[in-house]
């Protein structure tokens, strides 16, 4: 189950733990403004009426991201009370 | 007044990097922080300004500049706008660290949202390795203690090394102890923390700063020794345009430049290395100052968005709120329009009495009196009552922090659109005026995008065109009495905005396909946390920050156009006024869609400004060469039956109001956004042929069905 998956996959409720952005240049770089460094815990807190974007809580701060751009961010989910994965 | 222009968006000009300063004792400061953190709040609260504020993040868009006296020193506040972060990737952030850069300030003042500092100091880190003279000032501390977070103020002060201020911006008094502060701050600098890199980029930076150091620059070493190890191109033109430098050329630096690229990582992994330092410091020093009294304290704000944006009630609750605007907007208006139209026209017969007794000649009592006098009131008490109504509402749930949801809301329809989602952001401030949401289009990054946004803000109504369709839902559909009838106006002018949206929807995704060709690009929108409204300041505000901004420019244009159209329809040839003969020169074209020489030449004539189109039309009708007094709507819907209208005239009017040229100050805003008569010229034509070919289409069917 350490299989990393795309943010856009976790549903809202779900957490993940950021590992990888598969993404260059400009987007990467609002990614990271944003937050989304290794490691960080982020929860998907809801989708929008029409399915996509989806919102998330990055470090207090929520931020609605498109589908077509999360899913180049890997997260691992994340599970309270039981290790990673 | 100067500022105050800004939220009407015609004076939204960017002020360039270089402030004035006309006396010894001015100290420039920057005003920075993260979007939506209640800037603008602080801004206005220190200069008495009325810089626009909302809960949404990005509506400042360009530096603004106001002044504030403290004990020792004068202050030059500037606001800049709202920024993440110092490593500009969009327009606005650009603006916002090419002034912490190149502007000179005297101080810096990084205001920060309590409720989410976490996130804010990456900001503050980042300024302090620009400035020496920094003050942290700890905004939203109310909602803050009401959430139950607690920030350890002194704790915050050790960490950072630089002084600390909490404010709560909505009230002035404690932004007292900010300008205390900052008096203390300007005459004697601090040490503040420095955020610590790994070691390779540390070593690598050392080795540039000596070479730095060697430059006639005013720029923090470091700092610039960071970009250039990032290799930061946008910042290296600032940089070669404001002091003529290239730091790459410099023989020291090449040399220490090209050793360090060996060493290091790529460029991309240089970045992240650089950001993620930032982000973690960020994190630790957050985690010795905040403490939360419990976990989930943005419960109430998650329970409200679930139901804001839930699959189930998201767009009817979006619909039934437009609704409720509308119908409280045209059920307050009618009265006081009334008295407002009695008062002012009472004033005209006064004018009259004082032209008989000073025996001026008939001609100047028409033109001054009946031209430009009358259409004058005709605006005022037309649009003064529903926009007294619709801004302080509207300003309402901006302040509430309902328009991010909106935006969140219909991003899908856009995304089909190849269009970004904060183009509804946009679409909600071209309700208020046209003007302004061209100039709010900055918010959107993609130039393309942005692009689509500017050319189709004209598809929803602004105030200038709601007294007109407003007036003929009343007259050919409703009926002017009792409250369901204005519940009935609302629910159909509801359906007027729609197709509004449904066609900014259509033509954005026209656009999309053909002349603004391109993907989507990616974007990332704040959801800020819902906050209560200040109803008594929202009220005074938006009365006269914009309604009053907005009924000036109403008025400035009116004036001139009453003297125009007076001078129109009392020259005649032979026996018929030049305003008719125009007129009926229009007439068979503007039979094709469904209206006539009268409603077409007024819509010509309303090009400076649409809330005279229907005064104009009365105008040609009654022929009497002056405008009609504001009477009440059954005599007015006479005149029209009178000259040949059914409900059909109505409709293809209403639908010409709606798609037609933008006014004239949207035109000029468009073209000083775009800077290009080719995209000036489409946004004017574009809803023009739209216009013209809807009203010819729905006219030929109705024909066709006999109606």
């Amino acid at each position: 189950m350490n299989t990393l998956i795309g943010l856009d996959k976790l549903a809202p409720g779900e957490r993940g733990v950021i590992k990888q952005l598969h993404t260059f240049g400009g987007m990467r770089r609002r990614f990271l403004d944003i937050g989304l460094t290794q490691n960080t815990v982020v929860e998907c807190v809801g989708r929008s009426p029409g399915g996509d974007p989806s919102a998330y809580l990055i470090r207090g701060a929520v931020i609605a991201i498109r589908a077509c751009d999360s899913r180049n961010i890997k997260v691992l989910r994340y599970r309270e009370g039981s290790a990673w994965g | 007044m100067g500022l105050t222009k800004q939220s009407g968006g015609k004076g939204a000009l960017d002020q360039g990097l270089v402030i004035r300063r006309t006396s010894p004792h001015q100290r420039v400061i920057a005003l920075a922080g993260n979007p939506n953190v209640g800037k603008s709040t602080v801004f206005n609260g220190l200069t008495g300004m009325k810089q626009h504020t909302g809960n949404w993040p990005g509506k400042t868009v360009s530096n603004a500049q106001g002044l504030c006296r403290s004990e020792k020193y004068e202050y030059i506040f500037v606001d800049i706008p709202g920024t993440y972060s110092l490593m500009a990737h969009s327009a606005e952030e650009e603006v916002a660290r090419d002034f912490l850069c190149f502007g000179q300030p005297d101080a810096v003042v990084v205001v920060c949202d309590a409720t989410c500092l976490e996130r804010n100091l990456n900001l503050v880190l980042q300024a302090l390795e620009l400035s020496t003279r920094v003050v942290v000032c700890l905004n939203l501390m109310d909602e803050a203690t009401h959430k139950g977070i607690h920030i350890d103020t002194e704790k915050l002060e050790q960490q950072l090394g630089v002084p600390v201020v909490c404010t709560v911006a909505r009230e002035k008094k404690s932004l007292q102890h900010l300008l205390e502060t900052l008096d203390a701050v300007i005459d004697s600098p601090q040490t503040p923390f420095t955020v610590h890199y790994p070691v390779a980029i540390e070593s690598a930076v050392a080795r540039l700063e000596v070479g730095l150091r060697q430059l006639p620059l005013s720029i923090n070493g470091r700092w610039l020794a960071l970009r250039l190890l990032e290799n930061d191109r946008a910042l290296m033109q600032t940089l070669e345009r404001e002091t003529g430098i290239v730091p790459a050329q410099h023989p020291m630096l090449t040399d220490a430049l090209q050793a360090t690229h060996r060493e290091l990582p790529d460029s991309e992994a240089l970045k992240d290395s650089i950001v993620t330092s930032l982000l973690s410091e960020a994190e630790r020093v957050a985690k010795i100052v905040v403490r939360y009294d419990k976990p989930r304290y943005d419960a109430a704000d998650r329970r409200l968005d679930q139901l804001l944006t839930s699959k189930r009630w998201g767009y009817p609750l979006m619909i039934l709120l437009l609704i409720g605007v509308f119908w409280l907007t045209i059920t307050g208006a009618n009265a006081p329009s009334a008295v407002l139209g009695d008062a002012l026209f009472w004033f005209q017969d006064r004018l009259t009495d004082l032209f008989r007794w000073l025996e001026l000649p008939e001609w100047l009592h028409g033109a001054v009196v009946l031209g430009a006098y009358r259409v004058l009131a005709w605006v005022v008490s037309v649009m003064l009552p529903p926009m007294a109504i619709f801004f302080p509402l509207f300003t309402l749930l901006e302040d509430a922090g309902y328009l991010p949801r909106i935006a969140y809301n219909l991003d899908r329809p856009f995304q089909h659109c190849n269009a970004c989602g904060k183009q509804a952001l946009t679409m909600c401030m071209g309700f208020g005026c046209n003007a302004a949401g061209v100039v709010g289009c900055r918010i959107i990054d993609s130039p393309r995008e942005r692009l689509l946004a500017v050319l189709t803000n004209t598809f929803v109504p602004c105030n200038g065109r709601f007294p007109t369709l407003i007036a003929l839902l009343t007259m050919f559909f409703v009926g002017t009495a009792g409250w369901s009838a204005s519940l009935l106006s609302a629910l159909l002018l509801t359906t007027v905005i729609l197709f509004g949206i449904l066609s900014t929807f259509a033509v954005t995704r026209l656009l999309s396909v053909t002349l603004l060709h391109g993907e989507p690009s990616s974007f990332t929108l704040e959801m800020p946390p819902y906050r209560r409204p200040q109803i008594g300041r929202v009220i005074v505000r938006s009365l006269f920050d914009r309604t009053l901004f907005v009924l000036g420019r109403a008025a400035a244009v009116a004036a001139p156009a009453g003297l125009l159209l007076w001078l129109l329809a009392n020259i005649s040839i032979g026996n018929i006024s030049l305003l008719n003969h125009c007129a009926d020169f229009l007439d068979p074209f503007a039979r094709l869609m469904g209206l006539d020489g009268a409603i077409l030449i007024a819509f010509i004539l309303g090009f400076p400004a649409n809330e005279i189109v229907i005064p104009i039309v009365l105008m040609v009708y009654l022929a009497q060469g002056t405008l009609a007094e504001p009477g009440n709507l059954l005599e007015m819907k006479q005149v029209f039956l009178d000259n040949g209208w059914t409900w059909t005239t109505a409709v293809s009017t209403m639908l010409f109001s709606l798609l037609h040229w933008p006014c004239s100050t949207t035109v000029l805003t468009i073209h000083k956004e775009t800077r290009s008569l080719k995209w000036t010229t489409v946004a004017f034509l574009l809803p023009t042929i739209l216009g013209i070919v809807v009203c010819m289409l729905f006219t030929a069917v109705m024909r066709w069905f006999g109606v």
